[in-house]
């Protein structure tokens, strides 16, 4: 079983997806908005036109915060 | 993508400006957006002592990195909410930040200054947490900013705040609420000025600038905002925005330019006194604070149920 590991928050967890993908292509699979969260490689951050290899490991991190 | 400044490689698009940016152009837009909204809404003066309210998260810790970065002197303060783990977590991201940067921060703790924590203080007054939070935020950093001889204080308010706030507030058409939602509040009747400084930037501008600035924040969210009304807010502009960039800025934007005056004369201008426990400016006899803590503190001890 391959792929790249990514890694999301709220619930924290980690899934493997199949690569290569475009980070766009990967938020549309896992259906999260581009406007919510960054997309972090091997921690670097990285924008929407980028290539995501099997062996990356990537965080998608939210960035919306609550609170009144 | 490649940078619109200096077509290096690009590390974060902001499409509703329709530009890329690296790591290096991309700090440098944000303290151009930061000094445009200084500027337009003369929010501060370079001789401004300045307090920021200070969370631990992206907001807060960014735009008092921006402030000082622009040349300001500003201190920070961080109140411990006793949210669990939560408030101890965030607390220490606050306070790295501070000692990196060799930057004062001040703390006010509520449980042990107040005797009750949010969560307590949300059970005994019947209200939601986040509304409880807020009232103690409002009450302790205005407090500590006018017993300080602060100039300003400084929220880390960004753009899918007040773009989610204004909704909110648009869909009740609750017309004082939409009088007091300007990015300055002067300082009156006992209150400090309040200013907004991030309005221009969006919320994952700002987690962007502490990812390449290398800003340790507090990622996770606070585990009482669940369900929170604004958190439904943001999802719903951020669904248009991505359809539409730069729908959550024109928004907000032409609200303030084209209706946020008219708005504001129908704010509710009520002769402010003094609270009878704490001397903070009140309508009524006992200030909002001063009533949550009547009612909190009796729970924490055991005594009134």
């Amino acid at each position: 079983m391959g792929g790249m590991l990514v890694r999301l928050r709220n619930p924290s967890r980690e899934v493997e997806m199949p690569g290569p993908a475009l980070v766009s292509v990967l938020l549309e699979r896992l259906g999260i908005n581009r406007e919510s969260v960054l997309v972090v490689r091997n921690g670097e951050l990285v924008p929407g036109d980028q290539r995501l290899e099997d062996t990356d490991e990537v965080e998608v991190r939210p960035v919306i915060s609550g609170g009144a | 993508m490649k940078c619109v400044v200096c077509r290096g490689a690009a590390v974060i698009d902001v499409r509703r400006h329709n530009a890329n940016f690296c790591g290096e152009h991309f700090v440098r837009h944000c303290g151009e957006q930061v000094r445009r909204a200084v500027e337009d809404f003369d929010m501060l003066q370079p001789e401004d002592r300045v307090l920021v309210a200070v969370s631990g998260g992206k907001d807060s810790l960014a735009v008092w990195d921006l402030l000082v970065e622009l040349g300001y002197q500003a201190d920070g303060l961080y109140i411990g909410l006793g949210i669990g783990e939560y408030s101890e977590t965030s607390g220490g991201h606050a306070r790295r930040f501070a000692e990196s940067r060799g930057l004062t921060l001040l703390e006010v703790d509520l449980p042990g200054e107040y005797g009750f924590d949010v969560p307590t203080g949300a059970k005994a007054a019947r209200r939601v947490p986040c509304s409880a939070c807020g009232l103690s935020k409002r009450h302790l950093f205005d407090k500590a900013a006018v017993d300080g001889g602060y100039d300003v204080l400084v929220t880390g308010h960004n753009l899918d705040d007040e773009a989610a706030v204004l909704f909110g507030n648009t869909l009740r058409w609750d017309t004082d609420y939409l009088g007091r939602q300007y990015p300055v509040l002067p300082a009156r009747n006992g209150f400090p000025k309040k200013v907004k400084p991030l309005v221009r930037l969006s919320e994952r501008d700002m987690a962007a600038y502490c990812l390449i600035r290398g800003i340790d924040y507090l990622v996770d969210e606070c585990p009482m905002a669940a369900g929170n009304r604004h958190l439904i807010y943001k999802d719903l502009l951020n669904d248009l925005e991505v359809r539409s960039p730069g729908a959550k800025a024109d928004f907000y934007f032409s609200y303030l330019r084209n209706a946020a005056d008219r708005f504001r004369e129908d704010r509710d201008e009520s002769v402010v006194g003094e609270c009878s426990r704490c001397g903070s400016p009140s309508q009524g006899e006992v200030c909002a604070f001063c009533r949550l803590q009547e009612r909190a503190v009796p729970v924490t001890f055991g005594g009134r149920t």
